[in-house]
């Protein structure tokens, strides 16, 4: 860790860069920042400047109001922005539409930040773009040898397969509104699901916000008929926080599904009640996180927030040179 | 393999029944022979392995992956085969995944050695889900809801049959039930059900409508007997073959080799399993220590030693009494019984009575002796053929009332399927007064039925407005001397129980009516509730 501090540093506000002067995701309001992606525990209000791409910066006026930050500078996905003595790059990290790895020059140096990625298709975002590096910064939310996800053609496969087994009852997928909501939604067009898809009035703004970035969804409705058994052999998609609380009510005789990378784990199903747990993650399963650091093979791996434990053992057993980096504020996948 | 895993899978997360039994039903019309006749036996228990031990499945993960990574993975998990088939490292395209039957037919013959060498080679060859089944079978915990009964009315509704003819052929098929499948799906005739020793399916009772049955029925027509409190059995010995079922055909012999040993007769008898203590009969909670058991061991015999009292005699040696009214069989079940002359077996004497008001007078203060402990009476047409299944008017259940409290609401749970938006599950107690003369609530039983949907909405809505506490799932409701919401719990019976804090256990407590009116602190104390004991 030593020989990249001058770079890059823990601080109580999240990763610093001393050379450029911002903080990269901070948890608190800064003077200087740039921002990977939209999700609310890294993109927060309040900054003096962000640098973020375009697509970021929509969902956060989206989110907080246009005077999200005192001023706002947009960065294509490859274009060199100039902070200090440091050159700053954004290139795709296939989480959710607009995420970018943030990667750092700095004299013969190259740092990448992934912020939150993934290895697999997402119809919604351009792919995770791999950047040779002498230090990488990985997240880790899914840092265990259990968490290796299926197909997501096959967890798709097996909501449409619930569907026609009860054509009589409502299917209720919880879903994260950012990312995971519209993937989800593109995946079932793909399959050729052309029915109306009916989604909780807390998805709205960031399908339209999707919609207007060129993502496709079809046809979709509000789930507002609060009329008692509505909606039957219908898919609704909700916050995980609606399906199994009193707005799940109007529904007729509702199955509560819910798409998350924690719906691998029986037991993460079991305490939420749900009854048709859908292996769907934005960020990058045990195979993916690995694969990633041998691949890029840096001088240095720092682990993020997560399960660095498993992580850090793994890199020990790989003769990989690695630390664990413990930043305050981000919170678990939808929980 | 890996469409039965994904039908065990779901079946884990489906807790209402109807869907169970519709993700059965799909699996078995879909499924080939012989996969789903393997499939349906080990649901039912028919068919289980004890093919590897949990000690050996963990060395073989650690194995393949670093004993530190499959620690902090167990510790996430908790749960051992279910770690194992998530950290086990795929290979992909090493082996083909092996079927079901391969499965099962290879583990039948293999010897105890070969089977650690089997097992890697499947689970290299299977996904996630795959890799938990098979451990789930091999380690004979399947564990996902499906009881027998549950699985006959699949193949009932399959084949468009009662599930009575399912019931009556089931025992004489065997897994990988071939010619079960070929008769539901109209491509052979019916199998032989013409087994020594098979499950005749059984007549069931109606209850009775009080308001309306006893207007529009001759008492004179009905012979009247006490519903005892234990469970329906068929006891049957043809040719040697003994056998004991439950009222669903379940095989429970094996929890009952001194009944088993009493059968000295030629005949199937259709009677109430009771233990007995000097030829009386005890209450429920006895018979529960010797229920959904394997086996019994002589200690728990000689302390409830188990019995069965008489009401109906189906098979007479080779002679089919079912076609006979209820007078005829009477008659031949009480020669039958007297000339057996065992303590093992006796029978349920019929209750005379002249008009329903006398008979209404028993069942309120029923007779000393056996009678008291009974459930209430059992009302048989005189003319009454044997007919399985519940049909109206041959004959009626007349439970005795249930014992009531009134209790304090302490804990709410959220509820299943229809009902897991709302808390419908309520945990509630009752006053009891410590040493220094403090009252505080004790808890002693937990209901979740007997409200309509607008009376659930409202306790919803109670439990969400008055919550003090969350633990998990669970709410805790402000319960106090001067605050709270009494039940009305009804419930058939109480026996002591170590397990619980109040002492006490109840038997199908649900809520009767809830007292919006009755202040907290009126609700009952514990020695009423202890008066009330079996």
């Amino acid at each position: 860790m030593a020989g990249f501090r001058q770079l890059l540093r823990n601080t109580p506000q999240g990763l610093y860069c001393p050379p450029g002067n911002f903080h990269i995701d901070p948890t608190q309001p800064v003077d200087h920042a740039v921002i990977t992606h939209g999700h609310s525990d890294h993109a927060r209000a309040g900054h003096g400047t962000v640098l973020a791409t375009p697509e970021t910066l929509a969902i956060m006026a989206a989110r907080y109001g246009a005077d999200f930050a005192v001023s706002s500078q947009a960065a294509r996905y490859g274009e060199a922005v100039t902070r200090g003595s440091v050159s700053v790059t954004l290139v795709p990290a296939g989480h959710v539409l607009g995420s970018a790895q943030a990667v750092l020059r700095w004299k013969d140096r190259t740092a990448v930040i992934s912020g939150d990625y993934k290895r697999r298709r997402d119809p919604t975002c351009p792919p995770f773009q791999p950047v040779p590096c002498d230090l990488f910064v990985s997240e880790a939310t899914f840092g265990l040898p259990v968490f290796r996800f299926p197909p997501s053609e096959d967890e798709t496969a097996k909501l449409l397969k619930s569907v026609t087994l009860f054509p009589e009852r409502t299917h209720l997928v919880g879903v994260y509104a950012l990312g995971k909501a519209q993937r989800l939604i593109r995946l079932l067009r793909e399959t050729g699901y052309d029915k109306t898809l009916y989604v909780h009035g807390a998805l709205a703004s960031m399908n339209a916000l999707y919609e207007a970035h060129g993502v496709a969804l079809g046809s979709l409705a509000h789930a507002t008929d609060d009329t008692r058994n509505a909606l039957p052999g219908e898919i609704v998609l909700a916050p995980p926080s609606a399906i199994a609380d009193k707005w799940a009510r109007r529904f007729t005789d509702p199955i509560p599904a819910f798409a998350s990378g924690w719906m691998m784990v029986r037991a993460r199903a079991r305490q939420r009640h749900v009854e048709l747990p859908l292996v769907l993650s934005d960020h990058a399963d045990w195979d993916e996180l690995t694969f990633t650091a041998q691949e890029l093979k840096p001088e240095e791996l720092w682990i993020t927030h997560g399960s660095e434990e498993a992580l850090l053992r793994w890199a020990a057993l790989n003769d990989i040179s690695a630390t664990a980096l413990e930043i305050a504020g981000y919170e678990d996948e939808d929980e | 393999m890996k469409a039965f895993a994904r039908l065990l899978d779901q079946l884990a997360f489906t807790p209402a029944r109807n869907a169970k039994l519709t993700l059965l039903r799909d699996y078995l019309s879909n499924a080939p022979d012989p996969e789903r006749g393997w499939a349906l036996a080990s649901l039912t228990g028919a068919l289980s392995f004890d093919a590897a031990k949990p000690g050996f499945i963990r060395k073989a993960a650690e194995a393949r992956l670093d004993p530190q990574l499959f620690a902090l993975s167990y510790d996430f998990v908790g749960d051992l085969a279910e770690t194992v088939a998530l950290v086990w490292p795929a290979r992909p395209g090493a082996n083909r995944e092996p079927e079901l039957p391969e499965v099962v037919e290879s583990l039948r013959s293999a010897s105890r050695r070969e089977v650690p060498q089997l097992l890697e080679r499947w689970l290299d060859a299977l996904d996630a889900t795959g890799r938990w089944a098979l451990l789930k079978l091999l380690t004979g915990g399947l564990r996902v809801g499906v009881s027998a009964r549950l699985a006959k009315q699949t193949l009932a509704q399959m084949g468009d049959v009662p599930v009575a003819e399912i019931e009556e052929v089931w025992h004489s098929q065997d897994p990988p039930y071939g010619d079960l499948f070929a008769w539901l799906e109209q491509r052979s005739d019916k199998p032989s059900a013409e087994t020594p020793g098979r499950f005749r399916p059984v007549m069931l009772a109606q209850a009775i409508d009080e308001a309306t049955d006893f207007s529009r029925y001759d008492a004179n027509d009905y012979a009247a007997e006490w519903k005892w409190d234990g469970i329906r059995v068929q006891a049957a010995n043809e040719g040697g073959q003994r056998r004991l079922y439950s009222r669903t055909g379940e095989d429970v012999a094996p929890a009952f080799p001194d009944v088993i040993a009493a059968l000295d007769f030629q005949g199937v008898i259709d009677g109430e399993l009771l233990i007995f203590r000097g030829g009386h009969a005890a209450p429920f909670g006895d018979l529960q220590q010797r229920l959904n058991r394997k086996t019994a061991d002589t200690k728990l015999m000689e302390k409830f030693p188990a019995g069965i009292r008489a009401y109906d005699l189906l098979m007479d040696g080779a002679e089919d009494l079912r076609d006979l009214p209820f007078a005829e069989r009477r008659k031949r079940l009480e020669i039958f019984v007297t000339r057996l002359k065992s303590d093992r077996i006796d029978l349920s004497p019929l209750q005379p009575f002249e008009s329903w008001e006398g008979l209404a007078q028993l069942r309120a203060h029923p007779p000393k002796g056996d009678p008291e402990v009974a459930e209430g009476l059992m009302l048989k047409r005189w003319d009454s053929v044997y007919e399985p299944g519940r049909p109206k008017g041959p004959w009626f259940k007349w439970k005795r009332d249930p014992h009531l409290i009134d209790a304090v609401l302490m804990y709410a749970q959220r509820g299943h399927g229809k009902r897991s938006g709302f808390y419908s599950d309520y945990t509630f107690g009752v006053w009891r007064e410590d040493s220094n003369g403090d009252r505080s609530l004790t808890p002693v039983g937990k209901a979740y039925f007997g409200f309509t949907d607008e009376e659930l909405k409202r306790l919803d809505k109670f439990v969400r407005d008055n919550t003090v506490e969350r633990f998990g799932p669970v709410r805790s409701v402000r319960a106090d001397r001067d605050f709270g919401l009494v039940l009305e719990i009804a419930f058939e019976g109480l026996q002591r129980s170590t397990r619980h804090k109040s002492g006490v256990a109840m038997r199908f407590p649900r809520v009767n009516r809830i007292r919006w009116d009755k202040p907290a602190r009126e609700a009952d104390e514990l020695p009423t509730l202890e008066k009330m004991l079996d």
